[in-house]
């Protein structure tokens, strides 16, 4: 579903990503894991698309196509999902006429008819409870005063409505509590499916408590220094991520 | 370029022929203050910039020099397009055309009024003698340092008069649409209203200027609101004139005790647009609520001047305008508050934002703060801006694609002032015109 080969990239003269290679297919849930810093964000930007980084070599392939060469839209249409680490407040775009805008974007694109506002809320109230949000959110403006927990569910909200192949949540755990917590995960887990895969960056393995992934791999100074199951999440809650410094160096020499 | 004595006679003569209609139908009472509203005119001459109040609005060729009155054509039509405009579309407890300036009667419903309420026009009401229009007609709209208003009491042949007496409530909004048909030669029109709210009245007003066909012409309206003890008046005016049009506007409100005006200024095209909103809180507890919103774009320059003077203790402003500029447009809000040494506890609101969707566009926003009582609250606050760029990109990654995702932010931008219109019959057809006009400024 999802290959990368030799990705690197920069923000203006730092170069961040430094040759990063992941194969995720169809159905798995991988998750990304590594230090303040070391490209974690930067990976997830640079997949959506965001402005403001080079890349600079290697290359992304999303189902067969060349993820790198679409606009942020076409990438959303051709099903890649992100979920925000900061979603963006926008006062005066009510939450749920955002939310059909959007899913009516997929779906033209797809060649589906478009839903009105009444199949559409029929829709929205069967995803609300995968999300335990209330019908009032939609009404106001999209994450505007939402608390940090609000604004992670609203994300998962709109990962369950948009129903992508490929969801990268980028550090939507992080400044969570317990129970906001377990309802980003209950979301990932019932919305996982053969053909959908997710790809979770944090930075704590406690997420990893409530979704089982099928690989855990540690980003380090820009590149994978080390995949395994999730009894590398564990291990990393035990020691921290000091070791690292030995086992990057040792792994592949600095160029 | 044209003199100051040479304007004053050009205006004289258009007086004197408009002086020779209007005075079978016009009261005698009223001739006085139409001659000195010109002379006054000749006094002052047309605004240059050397006058604070015009310092960054520069009149177009099309107004430096004297222009006849639009003529109002023989037969009184409009295309049918124009009457399906949107401005017309909605419930409404009356409709008053005008064509040129003059009434329409023929296109206009009137007969939905209930007894409490009086709306027609205003140089029938005139002609009738009517003692509610002679007794303010002039007496709110001072004219002593406001050229163009001065030129409208001059020169004013018809407009609208709406009146509803006390504890008298109309539900839905009543519409006035002045309709332009410009000739060929550029001309001008005066259209004049007086809005009178009796002691605990309610009422919403649309007022409209659309064009139908195009060239140049101008426009210079005056607006008289008097809102007696209790009472409350929403008005909304929709400017959305052909591109070659220029738009005056003054607009004079006196709010008793415990009466709320609430304003709500549109301006949607134009070549040159120029509303004054002059507010007097007369009354102890009176209330004001000015909103304005403004779209720019290629040449196109709008000059938003509000002032809101605080008279008596306990009165409320609140004030939010904003203009989206694009092309290389230019914008001027310039919002002065005045407190009065009477007016103790006051509590006035002011704030200013531009959106700037081009590099070439520029605003100007000025908010002027006069306080002479102490136990006051006052803020203010202005912001220049553009699209904010994460949120675009937010929107992107949702599947819109750009032109969408500024689209909606610019929607979103708008829709607050237009938003904060309460009477839903005022506020469902400004929210389609501008709809339909965010859709084509290319955001």
């Amino acid at each position: 579903m999802l290959t990368i080969r030799n990705l690197q990239a920069r923000a203006g003269s730092t170069q961040i990503l430094r040759g990063i290679d992941l194969e995720v297919g169809a159905g798995q849930i991988h998750a990304i894991m590594g230090p303040n810093g070391s490209g974690k964000s930067t990976l997830a930007a640079v997949l959506a698309g965001r402005d403001g980084y080079e890349v600079t070599g290697g290359s992304v392939t999303f189902q067969g196509k060349d993820l790198l060469d679409m606009a942020p839209e076409e990438r959303a249409r051709e099903g890649l999902f992100l979920a925000f680490q900061y979603p963006v407040e926008i006062p005066g775009v009510n939450s749920a006429y955002f939310l059909r805008t959007s899913l009516n974007q997929m779906r033209r694109h797809r060649g589906e008819e478009e839903l009105d506002a009444y199949d559409f809320l029929d829709l929205l109230k069967d995803r609300l409870k995968l999300v335990e949000m209330d019908e009032r959110f939609l009404r106001r403006s999209v994450n505007e005063g939402f608390s940090g927990g609000e604004k992670k569910r609203h994300e998962m909200l709109q990962m369950a409505v948009l129903e992508p192949r490929l969801a990268i949540l980028d550090e939507t755990d992080s400044g969570l509590d317990i129970d906001a917590l377990r309802i980003v995960a209950n979301a990932v887990n019932q919305l996982h499916r053969p053909e959908r895969a997710f790809l979770v960056v944090t930075h704590y393995q406690r997420l990893l408590d409530y979704i089982v992934p099928d690989a855990v791999h540690v980003l380090y100074q820009g590149r994978i220094v080390r995949s395994g199951g999730k009894e590398l999440a564990l291990m990393l809650e035990e020691r921290g991520y000091d070791w690292l410094r030995e086992a990057a160096t040792d792994a592949s020499p600095a160029p | 370029m044209t003199s100051p004595g040479d304007l004053h006679r050009a205006y004289l003569q258009a007086f004197a022929a408009s002086a020779g209609r209007a005075a079978d139908r016009f009261p005698a009472a009223l001739d006085a203050l139409r001659r000195d509203a010109l002379d006054r005119f000749g006094a002052m001459g047309l605004p240059s910039s050397r006058d604070e109040q015009w310092r960054h609005t520069r009149l177009p060729a099309l107004l430096r020099r004297p222009l006849p009155l639009l003529a109002t054509p023989a037969t009184v039509s409009l295309p049918a397009a124009s009457l399906r405009a949107p401005a017309l579309a909605g419930p409404r407890s009356a409709l008053l055309v005008f064509v040129n300036g003059r009434f329409a009667p023929e296109l206009s419903e009137l007969s939905a009024l209930p007894a409490h309420a009086t709306a027609g026009s205003l140089a029938a009401a005139l002609a009738a003698g009517d003692e509610r229009v002679i007794r303010h007609l002039g007496r709110h709209a001072e004219y002593g340092d406001e050229p163009f208003t001065a030129l409208n009491t001059a020169l004013f042949d018809d407009g609208a008069f709406l009146c509803v007496a006390p504890q008298g409530v109309l539900e839905a909004p009543v519409h006035v649409l002045f309709a332009a048909r410009p000739d060929a030669e550029p001309a001008m029109t005066n259209p004049r209203l007086l809005l009178l709210a009796g002691g605990g009245a309610r009422l919403a007003v649309l007022e409209a200027y659309l064009s139908c066909g195009s060239g140049p012409y101008v426009t210079n309206a005056v607006v008289e609101a008097v809102l007696e003890e209790g009472a409350a008046l929403e008005h909304c005016r929709l400017e959305h004139e052909e591109a070659a049009a220029a738009h005056l506007s003054d607009l004079h409100a006196t709010v008793a005790a415990g009466a709320r005006f609430r304003s709500t200024c549109i301006t949607l095209a134009g070549q040159l647009t120029r509303n004054g909103v002059r507010v007097l809180l007369a009354g102890e507890g009176a209330s004001a609520t000015l909103n304005g919103l403004f779209l720019t774009g290629g040449q196109q320059h709008v000059d938003n001047h509000t002032w809101i003077e605080h008279r008596a203790p306990g009165t409320v402003s609140q004030e939010c305008y904003k203009g989206i500029l694009a092309g290389r447009s230019t914008g001027v809000f310039c919002g002065r508050i005045l407190v009065q040494p009477d007016a103790q506890r006051t509590d006035a609101y002011q704030a200013s934002r531009a959106l700037l969707l081009a590099d070439t566009a520029t605003v100007r926003l000025q908010p002027e703060l006069e306080i002479h009582a102490d136990d006051v609250k006052c803020a203010h606050g202005a912001a220049v801006g553009q699209l904010d760029a994460d949120a675009v990109f937010y929107l992107r990654t949702r599947g819109l694609d750009e032109w969408q995702a500024r689209l909606v932010l610019t929607q979103a931008f708008a829709a607050q002032v237009v938003q904060q219109v309460e009477v839903p019959g005022l506020r469902e057809p400004v929210e389609r015109q501008l709809a339909a006009r965010l859709a084509s400024i290319g955001a």
